[in-house]
C-alpha cells in the first residue's frame, strides 16, 4: 500500500474524527484530506510530477502535514528540512536533491530567499503566511499556501499518478562522516513496513492521542504522524519542547496517551520543581530513541509516569527502527535496547562479515523491507551501507554501529564505527563543525569530539589551535559557530591547545583527544 | 532603574544568538519562531534571569508569555520585582 493511501482511507472511514491538534486548533480527517487534495492539484498544475522532489521547510504544524501528504498524493517525493537549518545548508540540500519546489513560510524567508538565489533548481515556491518580498523573477510560480489549499484553488482534479510502493516517498537528510548531508531514499514500502512494525510492538490503536514535539524533519517525529494517520488516531503537534510546562499542560488537557521523547526532553521534565502537578494519568506509552538514557534516568522517568509502559528503542534513518526493549525486560536488562522488532532480522558481524553468536561484540546488520533504497546520488556512500543479502536483489543494511549482545541476544550499544556525535538527539558530523571552526580567522587547526553529557547525550567539545598573535575567548568561538551552524551542532566547550595530536599518517588523532578529555574529567571529578 | 531589555538583549546576543542579529532580537515577537531560542536556550535564559535579577522563576512561569520576547521578559521581570 502507498503511504498516503493509508491516510486517505482513514479519512474516508472516520472523516469527522480529529486527526491533528496544533496551537489549540483542531483539524478533522476530512478537513485535512480536502486541503491535501487542493494543494496536490495546485502542485500538479504547477508542473510537479511523479518522482520530483519537493522540499518542505516549515515548523511543525498543520501546513507541514498537509504539504507532505499533498506531495505524496501526486507521486512526488517529500523532503522535510529542519526549520533551524541555515541558508548555506538549505541551498546545498535543495541542490543535492534537485528539488523543483519549495514549501516554506514568511517567517523563514530570511533563510530561504537567499538559498533560492543560490539554487538554480527550484521553480515553484509555496509560502505560508504571505508572499516573499525579494525579487525572484526566475521562479515560475510563487504561491500563497492558504490560497493553494482552499477549495477554489484549482478547477481541475488531481490526475492519478502512476505509482507503486517501490517508488520513493521521501528523502530524509542525515549527517554523514564525510560532513556532507546525505539524502536517505525511502520508498512507500520502506515506510509502510517500518510503520507497521512499530505500531504492532507499541500496540498503538485508533483511540490513541500522541504528543509530537519532535521535528517532523526527524524520522522519529515524522512517524508519529504517519502511524497515527494510518490508524485514525490523533496527533497533538507542538513546534518544540522549549517551554516544557506549556507542553505538559497541553498533554494533560488533551489526555495524551503516547509520548515519544528524547533524553533532552525527559531531562527538561525531570528538572522541573514539581512535574507531578500535571495530570498525565492518561499516558500509557512513553518511548525514548535517538540517544540513550542512563539507567538512573530511566528509573526516574518510570517513577514520573507510573501509569505508562516505557520503551527504550534504537534505530537509524536508514531503516527507521531496529529494536525496542519490551517493558517487561526493563528491570532485568535496563541498559539494553532489546533484540529487534517484528518483521525484521538483525545480527552482529565481525570485520570478516561473519555472523557472531550471542555474547559477542560487532557491527549490527539489519534485514527487512524497511531498509532504505540508498543515499540519493551517492552510490559510493550507499555501497558502504548496503550489501547483498541472502536472496537475489536483496540488500542488507550495515549500520556502522557497534553493539554487544548478552547470552539471550539482547543488544547493548557500544559505539559508533565512525565519529558521528549524537547531541540533543541529533546527529552531528564533526567534520561539519570543524569546517565552521576553521572558517574563523586565525584558527589553524580544529578537531571536534563528543563528550558524555547527562542532558545532551553527548556535548560537542572543540579543540582549537590559534595562530600566534591571535587570541579568542571560548564565547567568541562559540558565537562564531552559532552564526553558521544549527543549534545542536554548536560546541558547548572550546579548549585552546598548542597543537593537535596526530596519527602516523598525519590525521588528527581523535582517540588521543578523547583520552585527554577523559583524563581531565576524571581529575576534575576526584578533585586532583 | 535598570534597563531590563538591554541587559537581556546583550546576554542573548552574546550567549544564545543562533545566527541572528541584535536588531532581530529587539524586533522579535517570538524568539522561538525566529530561532533565537531552543529548549536549551530557554533553560540558560531562565538561569541568567534568576541570577541577574535575583528572582526565582517558578515552573508555571516558564511560558512564552513571560520569556519569548524582550517585551514579555521586561513585563515579567517587572512584575516579579514589584
Amino acid at each position: 500500500m502507498l503511504l498516503h493511501q493509508s491516510f486517505l482511507e482513514t479519512s474516508a472511514r472516520v472523516p469527522r474524527d480529529v486527526a491533528l491538534i496544533c496551537a489549540a486548533r483542531r483539524y478533522t480527517y476530512a478537513e485535512l484530506a480536502q486541503s491535501v487534495e487542493n494543494l496536490a492539484a495546485v502542485l500538479q498544475g504547477n508542473g510537479v510530477r511523479e518522482g520530483d522532489r519537493v522540499a518542505i521547510f516549515l515548523e511543525n504544524g498543520a501546513e507541514a502535514v498537509i504539504s507532505l501528504y499533498a506531495v505524496l498524493r501526486i507521486g512526488a517525493v517529500f523532503m522535510l528540512i529542519n526549520p533551524q537549518t541555515k541558508t548555506e545548508k538549505l541551498a546545498y540540500t535543495l541542490a543535492d536533491a534537485g528539488a523543483c519546489c519549495l514549501i516554506s513560510s514568511q517567517t523563514l524567508a530570511r533563510v530561504f530567499v537567499p538559498a533560492l538565489a543560490q539554487s538554480a533548481v527550484i521553480d515553484t515556491c509555496v509560502v505560508v503566511g504571505g508572499t516573499i518580498e525579494a525579487p525572484l523573477a526566475r521562479l515560475v510560480g510563487v504561491l500563497d499556501f492558504t490560497a493553494a489549499t482552499e477549495s477554489a484553488a484549482s478547477d481541475v482534479n488531481v490526475r492519478e499518478p502512476k505509482l507503486s510502493d517501490q517508488d520513493l516517498a521521501a528523502l530524509i537528510y542525515t549527517s554523514g562522516s564525510t560532513g556532507e548531508p546525505k539524502g536517505v531514499m525511502l520508498s512507500h514500502r520502506n515506510m509502510m513496513t517500518a510503520a507497521s512494525s512499530v505500531i504492532s510492538y507499541l500496540g498503538l490503536v485508533a483511540q490513541d492521542v500522541t504528543l509530537a514535539a519532535l521535528p517532523l524533519s526527524f524520522g522519529y517525529g515524522l512517524y508519529q504522524v504517519l502511524m497515527s494517520f494510518r490508524l485514525g488516531a490523533c496527533v497533538v503537534l507542538e513546534p518544540s519542547f522549549a517551554f516544557p510546562v506549556k507542553v505538559l499542560e497541553t498533554m494533560a488537557a488533551e489526555r495524551v496517551t503516547v509520548f515519544p521523547g528524547v533524553p533532552t526532553m525527559f531531562n527538561q521534565i525531570l528538572s522541573l520543581d514539581d512535574p507531578s502537578r500535571y495530570d498525565l494519568s492518561s499516558l500509557r506509552v512513553v518511548t525514548n530513541a535517538a540517544a540513550a538514557l542512563t539507567v538512573e534516568q530511566i528509573q526516574r522517568i518510570r517513577a514520573q509516569f507510573p501509569h505508562a509502559e516505557f520503551f527504550s528503542m534504537y534505530g537509524l534513518t536508514e531503516c527507521k527502527r531496529v529494536s525496542y526493549l519490551p517493558p517487561d525486560q526493563l528491570d532485568s536488562r535496563p541498559a539494553s535496547v532489546g533484540r529487534g522488532m517484528p518483521n525484521q532480522e538483525c545480527w552482529l558481524v565481525n570485520e570478516h562479515d561473519e555472523r557472531l553468536p550471542n555474547g559477542s561484540t560487532g557491527e549490527l546488520v539489519v534485514r527487512g523491507d524497511h531498509v532504505m533504497r540508498g543515499y540519493w546520488g551517492k552510490p559510493q556512500a550507499t555501497a558502504e551501507r548496503l550489501r547483498p543479502g541472502p536472496l537475489p536483489g536483496e540488500q542488507l543494511l550495515y549500520t556502522g554501529d557497534i553493539f554487544r549482545t548478552d547470552a539471550d541476544g539482547y543488544l547493548y550499544f557500544v559505539a559508533r564505527k565512525d565519529d558521528i556525535i549524537k547531541s540533543r538527539g541529533e546527529k552531528v558530523s564533526p567534520t561539519e563543525v570543524e569546517r565552521a571552526l576553521l572558517a574563523l580567522e586565525g584558527v589553524s587547526e580544529a578537531a571536534v569530539i563528543g563528550v558524555p553529557d547527562p542532558a545532551l547525550g553527548e556535548a560537542i567539545k572543540a579543540y582549537v589551535v590559534v595562530q600566534p598573535g591571535m587570541r579568542y575567548r571560548e564565547k567568541q568561538v562559540i558565537g562564531h559557530c552559532q552564526g553558521g551552524l544549527e543549534n545542536f551542532m554548536v560546541p558547548k566547550f572550546v579548549e585552546f591547545v598548542e597543537a593537535l595530536p596526530k596519527t602516523p599518517n598525519g590525521k588528527i588523532d581523535k582517540l588521543k583527544l578523547r583520552e585527554r578529555n577523559a583524563r581531565v574529567a576524571s581529575s576534575a571529578a576526584t578533585g586532583e | 532603574m535598570r534597563d531590563i531589555k538591554r541587559i537581556v538583549r546583550d546576554y542573548i546576543v552574546e550567549n544564545l544568538l543562533m545566527g541572528g542579529q541584535a536588531e532581530e532580537v529587539e524586533r522579535a515577537t517570538s524568539f522561538l519562531t525566529i530561532g533565537v531560542l531552543d529548549s536549551t536556550g530557554v533553560v540558560e535564559l531562565v538561569s541568567f534571569l534568576e541570577k541577574t535579577f535575583d528572582i526565582k522563576v517558578l515552573d508555571q512561569e516558564m511560558i512564552p508569555e513571560n520569556l519569548d520576547s524582550l517585551a514579555n521578559i521586561e513585563r515579567y521581570i517587572n512584575s516579579k520585582l514589584s
